[in-house]
Formats: C-alpha cells, sequence, structure tokens
C-alpha cells in the first residue's frame, strides 16, 4: 500500500475579536446577558425592584435553591441527576421540628439534622451506584420516600416554635449591609469552593469525563462509583443544610415545605448551560441561572401579576433554555459541515511551532 | 430454482473497492456467487470480509466497482435493496427484538394484513411453521425472542431469510459462538438450502468447517482477492499461506534488545467465560505479542491484568509485588498502562480538548496544591504533542477532530506521560493509516530499547511477528502456544491461532 499521509486542517488562531466571540459563544454567556437585562429592566421599570429591602428578598428566596444547585450541577455534570433533594429538605426540616419539640437543644439537632442529609443522600447513592440503577429513577422514588417520611413525623401538623433570635438571626443582613443577607455570602463562598473544585481540580476534569464516556474515564483510573457515591452524599448535605435554613427563615417546619422545588433546582442549572446529558456546565452559568429564575419571578411580582401567570412565565422560559442549545448546536453542525466541503484538505506543513 | 444454476450468478461483485478516509479496506475485490453452491471466504483479521459483508447487504456502498444480481448491475442504497434483491445476511449475533414472538421477529416491518387491516397472526404463525419444518427445526412460533441461544436466533434469522425467499443468504462466522453440536444443525440447514438451489456464502476462521462444508474457497488478503479454487483441489496449508504469504520483513524497525529483570507476572488467570488459566510473564525490553483471532480472550486478559475488569482466580504481580484486583489505580500506580483496544469508546473522551485526554492520566501530578491550571496542562500536552509528532490545530480542539493515527497518538501521548514500566497496548495500529502506523511500530521498538516491558494485542500477524520477542498464541480464551520470536512463523502462528494441532512449523 502507498504510504498515505493524515490530513490535518490549522485551525485559525484566535484574535483579540476571536476571544471576544469565543466568549460569546460559550452556553452559559445566554443566560448571563439575559440576566444583565432582566436586572436593568427592572430596575428601570418596577420602581420597587432595586430597593434594599427588596434585593435581600430576592436573595432570600432564591437560597435554597442556590444551595442546592451546587452539588445538582456536579451530579447533572456527571449525567446523573438527583430529583430528591426538596423531599430531602422537608425531611430534614420534619425531623429537627420533632427534636426541638423533644427538647434538644437547637445546635443539636442542626448537627443531627445534617446527619440525616448524608444518609439520605447515601442512600441515593447506595442505590445508583452499588445497584447500578439509574438516578432518575432511584431518585423519583425516594423523592416520594422522603416525602412521606416528613409526613409520617409530622403529620399535618407545623412546629413553629423556634427561638424568635434564630427565626430572625436567619435573615440577618450581612455586617449590617442591607440588602446583603449572611446566607448570601455563604453561598457566594460555596460557590467559589465549587467552581474550583469543578472547574481547577482534578476531581472536577474527572467529573466532565464521566459525564462524556464514563467508560473511558475507568479505563483512566477515574473510581466512578465512588466518585458518583460522593456526589449524592453531598447532595444530602447541602439539601439538610438548606432544610435547617429554610426552618429558621421561615420559622415554621411542615411536612409539605418546599413542594416541587427539586424542579425550580433542576431547572435554574439547565437554564445555567449545563447538559442534561452530562458532560458540559459551569457553576458561573448556574448562578446565572438561578439568579436569572429569582429575577424574573421577583419582578413580575412587583408588576403584580399573579402567581399562575407566573408558573406559566417560568414554563416557558424553560422550555426555551432547554430548547436554544439544541437549535444553536445544529445550526452550528449545518454551518461546520458546509465549510468542511468547501475547504481544500491540506497537508499540514509542520507539527506545531513552539511559542 | 433449479434452471437458476444453468443462468447467471444470483449475485456477484466486480473489482469492488471501498476506501475508509485513508485506509482502503477493499482494493478490487470480485466474488462471485453460484446457485446450489456454498462458497466460503477466508481471510485474516482486517483482510476486509465484515466490509465485503456489509457492501454485499447493502450497508456500504463500494467506491468503485460493480454488485451484479442475476448478471446485471444493482445499486444497493440502502440494506432494504439488498433484501429486495433476494440477499439476507445472518449476523454472528443476530439482532432480535426481545420482546416479540418469534413469530413477530419474522416478520417485523412486514406484517401480512388481513382484510381488515390488521395484522394477520394466524397467517405469520403458519408460514413460520413452515419454515421451521423446512429447516428441521422445533421452535415455537409464539415464544417471546429472549432467552433463545444463539444458534436458535441464528435460525430464526435463516428462517426470516426463507420467508423472504432470499436466493442469496451470506454468513458472517456463523459458528463462532456455537457449540459443536449446534454447528452441525447449521450445516445440515445450509446444506439442505444448497440443495434446494440457493447459494450460500460462509465466512469462518475454522477451517474444518470449511473444508467439510464448502464447494469453493476463495481467500482475501488486505482487501484484494488472491484465489478462488474448488475445495477440493485445496489443503489447508495452502489456504494459510495464501492468507498471511507477504513480505514484512523491513516494515518493522525492530531493535535487539537484552531482556531485564522480569517485571510483570501473570499466573493462573482465570475469568469464567472469558479466559482460563492464563500465565505469562514479561521482562524489561522485551515486547511480547499476545495474538489470536478476534474474541479469542486476548483483550479481556489485558484489562483484568490492568484492572479495568475483575478475575476469578490467579494472581498479578507487578516487580514482584502482588497487584489488588479490579483497580486500575492500583495498576497505575504500580508503574501500568494500557493503551485500549477501542481508542473512541475506552481511550479518549472524544468531547473533551487534546490537551484534557493528553493529560487525564496525570492530573494530580499536574496540579500545584489540588489547584490544576489549564497552563500545566498545556504544557505537558505540547511537549508530548511534539515528542509523538502529533499533527492538529490547537490543543483546546476536541480530539474528535483529529484523524484515527493522531488520535491513537493523544492516546500513546496520554499514557507514555504516566512514565509506565509495563506498557499494554491493545491493537495499537487498529484502524490507522499506513504512515502513522510505522512510526508507532517505532515508537514501540524505541520505548523496549528503553527499557519497557511492552504486552502488545495485536491482530495483525505481520505486525505480531515483526514486533515481538515472544508471541503468545491464544485461542477461545486459553493459551494455546507459546513461541519465541525465532519458531513464530505466520504458519505456526495461525494454526494454534485457529486451534488446529501444532504441526511442524516450516
Amino acid at each position: 500500500m502507498a504510504p498515505e499521509r493524515t490530513t490535518q486542517r490549522t485551525g485559525a488562531a484566535p484574535g483579540p475579536g476571536g476571544r471576544l466571540l469565543s466568549v460569546l459563544r460559550r452556553r452559559e454567556s445566554p443566560v448571563l446577558g439575559a440576566l444583565v437585562i432582566v436586572l436593568f429592566v427592572a430596575s428601570f421599570f418596577a420602581e420597587n425592584f432595586a430597593t434594599d429591602r427588596n434585593i435581600s428578598f430576592l436573595f432570600l428566596s432564591i437560597a435554597a435553591i442556590a444551595l442546592m444547585a451546587l452539588p445538582m450541577t456536579l451530579i447533572i455534570v456527571t449525567g446523573e441527576i438527583d430529583l430528591s433533594v426538596a423531599s430531602t429538605l422537608a425531611l430534614t426540616s420534619a425531623t429537627m421540628g420533632v427534636l426541638w419539640e423533644m427538647g434538644l437543644p437547637i445546635q443539636t439537632a442542626v448537627v443531627i439534622c445534617l446527619a440525616v442529609g448524608v444518609l439520605l443522600g447515601a442512600f441515593n447513592g447506595v442505590l445508583v451506584t452499588l445497584c447500578g440503577l439509574p438516578s432518575l429513577a432511584v431518585t423519583i422514588g425516594t423523592m416520594a420516600l422522603y416525602r412521606g417520611l416528613a409526613y409520617v413525623l409530622l403529620g399535618d401538623r407545623a412546629v413553629a416554635s423556634y427561638p424568635r433570635e434564630w427565626v430572625s438571626g436567619a435573615r440577618d443582613p450581612f455586617l449590617g449591609l442591607e440588602g446583603l443577607p449572611w446566607i448570601a455570602v455563604v453561598i457566594a463562598v460555596l460557590a467559589v469552593l465549587f467552581g474550583v473544585l469543578l472547574h481547577a481540580t482534578a476531581f472536577g476534569r474527572s467529573l466532565f469525563d464521566i459525564g462524556n464516556n464514563d467508560v473511558a474515564a475507568r479505563f483512566t483510573g477515574v473510581s466512578v462509583l465512588w466518585t458518583k457515591f460522593g456526589l449524592f452524599v453531598a447532595s444530602g448535605l447541602v439539601a439538610s443544610a438548606a432544610g435547617v435554613f429554610w426552618t429558621l427563615q421561615y420559622g415554621t417546619s411542615r411536612a409539605d415545605t418546599a413542594m416541587g422545588l427539586e424542579l425550580q433546582v433542576v431547572a435554574a442549572v439547565l437554564l445555567g448551560g449545563v447538559s442534561i446529558f452530562g458532560g458540559v456546565g459551569t457553576i458561573v452559568g448556574v448562578l446565572g441561572g438561578v439568579l436569572l429564575l429569582g429575577a424574573i419571578r421577583n419582578s413580575l411580582q412587583l408588576f403584580g401579576l399573579t402567581s399562575e401567570v407566573l408558573q406559566v412565565i417560568t414554563g416557558l422560559i424553560l422550555i426555551a433554555s432547554v430548547v436554544a442549545p439544541n437549535v444553536v448546536a445544529k445550526a452550528k453542525e449545518r454551518r461546520r459541515r458546509r465549510a468542511v466541503e468547501k475547504a481544500p484538505v491540506t497537508v499540514a506543513p509542520a507539527p506545531v511551532s513552539t511559542t | 430454482m433449479a434452471q437458476q444454476a444453468a443462468q447467471a450468478p444470483p449475485l456477484a461483485l466486480v473489482d469492488v473497492t471501498k476506501s475508509f478516509g485513508s485506509v482502503k479496506a477493499l482494493r478490487g475485490l470480485s466474488l462471485e456467487l453460484r446457485a446450489g453452491e456454498i462458497h466460503a471466504l477466508v481471510g485474516e483479521n482486517g483482510a476486509g470480509k465484515s466490509t465485503l459483508v456489509k457492501t454485499i447487504a447493502g450497508v456500504h456502498r463500494p467506491d468503485t466497482g460493480q454488485v451484479l444480481v442475476d448478471g446485471r448491475a444493482a445499486e444497493f442504497h440502502a440494506p432494504a435493496d439488498s433484501q429486495r434483491a433476494g440477499v439476507a445476511v445472518i449476523y454472528q449475533e443476530p439482532t432480535l427484538f426481545p420482546d416479540l414472538s418469534v413469530a413477530e421477529n419474522i416478520y417485523v416491518g412486514r406484517q401480512p394484513c388481513t382484510r381488515f387491516g390488521t395484522i394477520d397472526r394466524a397467517h405469520m404463525r403458519r408460514r413460520t411453521r413452515e419454515a421451521f419444518a423446512r429447516l428441521g427445526v422445533e421452535i415455537d412460533p409464539d415464544r417471546p425472542a429472549r432467552g433463545l441461544s444463539i444458534a436458535d436466533q441464528q435460525l430464526i434469522e435463516i428462517a426470516k431469510a426463507i420467508t423472504r425467499e432470499a436466493r442469496v443468504l451470506i454468513m458472517d462466522e456463523p459458528t463462532a459462538a456455537l457449540s459443536g453440536v449446534e454447528a452441525e444443525r447449521l450445516f445440515k440447514v445450509a446444506r439442505s438450502l444448497r440443495d434446494s438451489g440457493a447459494a450460500l456464502l460462509f465466512i469462518s476462521h475454522r477451517f474444518d468447517e470449511v473444508f467439510s462444508l464448502c464447494d469453493r474457497i476463495t481467500v482475501v488478503r488486505d482487501g484484494a482477492f488472491v484465489s478462488c479454487d474448488p475445495t477440493a483441489d485445496l489443503d489447508v496449508d495452502t489456504v494459510v499461506r495464501r492468507m498471511v504469504g507477504r513480505d514484512v520483513s523491513d516494515l518493522f524497525p525492530k531493535t535487539e534488545t537484552t531482556p531485564g529483570d522480569t517485571l510483570l507476572e501473570v499466573e493462573g488467570l482465570t475469568r469464567a467465560g472469558a479466559f482460563s488459566d492464563v500465565s505469562f510473564t514479561v521482562r524489561a525490553g522485551e515486547i511480547v505479542a499476545l495474538a489470536g483471532l478476534v474474541g479469542a480472550g486476548r483483550s479481556e486478559v489485558v484489562r483484568a491484568v490492568f484492572g479495568v475488569d475483575r478475575y476469578d482466580s490467579g494472581t498479578v504481580r507487578a516487580h514482584g509485588e502482588p497487584l489488588a484486583p479490579g483497580r486500575v489505580k492500583a495498576a497505575m500506580d504500580a508503574g501500568m498502562a494500557l493503551v485500549p483496544e477501542d481508542r473512541r469508546q475506552q481511550g479518549l473522551v472524544m468531547e473533551a480538548s487534546i490537551q484534557r485526554n493528553a493529560t487525564s492520566t496525570r492530573r494530580r501530578a499536574l496540579s500545584r496544591f489540588g489547584w490544576l491550571a489549564s497552563r500545566a496542562e498545556r504544557d505537558s500536552a505540547r511537549h508530548w504533542g511534539e515528542r509523538l509528532r502529533l499533527k492538529f490545530g490547537a490543543l483546546g480542539d476536541t480530539v474528535g477532530t483529529l484523524s484515527g493515527g493522531n488520535q491513537q497518538k493523544v492516546v500513546l501521548a496520554k499514557w507514555l506521560s504516566t512514565e509506565p514500566r509495563v506498557l499494554f497496548v491493545d491493537e495499537p495500529t487498529r484502524g490507522i493509516d499506513v504512515g502513522t502506523k510505522s512510526e508507532v511500530h517505532r515508537l514501540l521498538s524505541e520505548l523496549a530499547g528503553e527499557g519497557l516491558a511492552i504486552v502488545m494485542v495485536s491482530s495483525e500477524l505481520p505486525e505480531v511477528l515483526g514486533m515481538a520477542d515472544r508471541v503468545l498464541v491464544m485461542h477461545e480464551g486459553r493459551v494455546t502456544a507459546e513461541l519465541d520470536r525465532s519458531e513464530a512463523t505466520e504458519e505456526s502462528v495461525m494454526y494454534a491461532a485457529t486451534g488446529q494441532r501444532t504441526q511442524e512449523a516450516a
């Protein structure tokens, strides 16, 4: 056989304009752009939007979602999902109510609640990894199970006798800065930690590998099962922390609390450019998604729209966020194919020059 | 059907070529299938047999050359065209719908209808029974396909062909997964089909079957036609020689090395259904080839040693220390590396960039206080890209944009950068162009010269003979021969690989 040379077209180096273009092309760019527009429009047209009081309210309304979205991002990047987070939150809250009524000091109750979260997450993890079940099915199951257990603990009752200073403390501003509840700072710190973990560590890289091709990840020495197990535990822990905060924030424990919140968490994550098929996503995008959903709901409320209309609009945004990347990808693919057909394939002159 | 024997052959290929990228799979191949005849097609792995089958089945379209049906040129754009021309293909492992009944599987996509437009189950059942009666087998048409043996599934595919009134039957290694009794039953069916005037093409690595069943034998090599003779004029030796015969000595830049310490010892490694009692040792500076046919269990052994798969019994020792089973990380820490068989599924994350793939084995080593900077990845990837003369646009491009040969170089970079002492390479040159192929060979030779112990799984005999210091030949999960470089010839390896009694090597 005559020796045949591999042909390779050399890609164009990104120039200054190219760099801006590549930033704009990133998956999370649309959501960040939309967030800026919404914030701008809302503060311009809704007169109460850009007030300390409202901003603080906005942060508190998205706190639980933002917390749970962080581990959810990691889980979805690996191609799995955890739909039991809101039920975990509710079961934690119910546990806290029961413990408080039993007369335990609140600090002890909080520690026990976090341990419960770890257990609930570990149960999900065992079913997904050891039993090899799909996480979608597993966490739909535990979503019902954990919610059911919350009802077992509290029934239709509500526990609302939490100490005043703890309840109001949950809403305290950070260092007296009105409009900036301390939980927002906690979320920001956690987001940085999760961002570094996902984007700048060996562990984070392996999550993307698992989501894209778990077989290749396994061949490279990544323990896929342990990684997934750890993520579900982390999700349970964070969901229970969100449950503790939620309980104190509203001063009540109820079994039906945060009903359907898991869908808002997943929605925010997908809106932020994380692929439901795994392997793609950024923490920045997810924060953008959480803030965008919260800001839209908040500003529409200020405009006096009813909750039914809010529901409809949220749904439409979600569909758009899932459809848009697909449409863009298809368009890109079509353009790429046309370019390949046109471009003459040339033999690359030399390997690569060092710079 | 009988009168067709005198007419033009029901199916013929004339001077067919087919390339995939830069790899030429078929190079001017011709083949004539006559009515009332069983025709054998033999050749090494990668000789183009599968491509040929897929061309006949209408999966691939030939680049040049013609497919003739009854002497007239036909164009198969899709498998449906081929089926309409009366061609049926029985694959090694049929793909039936497990939850449909046997009869429904046979009539899938062409269910007969009653007057009212509903599916005529009675008709389906009756015709299925008739087909089974013709084949002389007893399978209940109403049972679900789930749980049927592979042999029975093949018979269902044949029954499907009969109900379609196929005149040409292609069997692609049908006996590979069958027991002796099942194979005999299949041959009986094949003979009766032949006697009723069908043309059959039988592909097999088992010479005893080929010689007892077939009327004529076509040998192919490197995608080209070698010979076609009546079985009576041939013997096993001639066929083997024609399958492998070529000049290979100068293609492989083998450097002589003196082997050093024993780095890897495998003893009595067994996994039920995959391989049993496999033992071998590899010393520093040595290239040991695992030869054999596809499915002989070679990749499975290598994967088990490296810890990707578990094994039932046996031990693996690296540098004399026992290695924990089933843990890739442990194998990597012991200085092992595996360049796997399927680079797209196992070797690379196709969606990720070149630099992320090339550094995926060393992320912790490249991190500082846990922080993994893109710059560290880029520098490492660039270093290894240069060393292996990788051709690419930008290190941030997805690895899927590279050619097959360059993708393989990324896999090599990924593992060589871990500075292994024991390197497993599984089909290191499969599907890559000739230029890169010899680069890879030169690289492996150099690495052995530097004292690496290399275990190479390869289905290409010339590669095995050209590169290896020792050859272990596997057949159906067992090591059937261990040959020194001087003893290893195409014939001796081929005999052991096909499970023939070892004869005096030439």
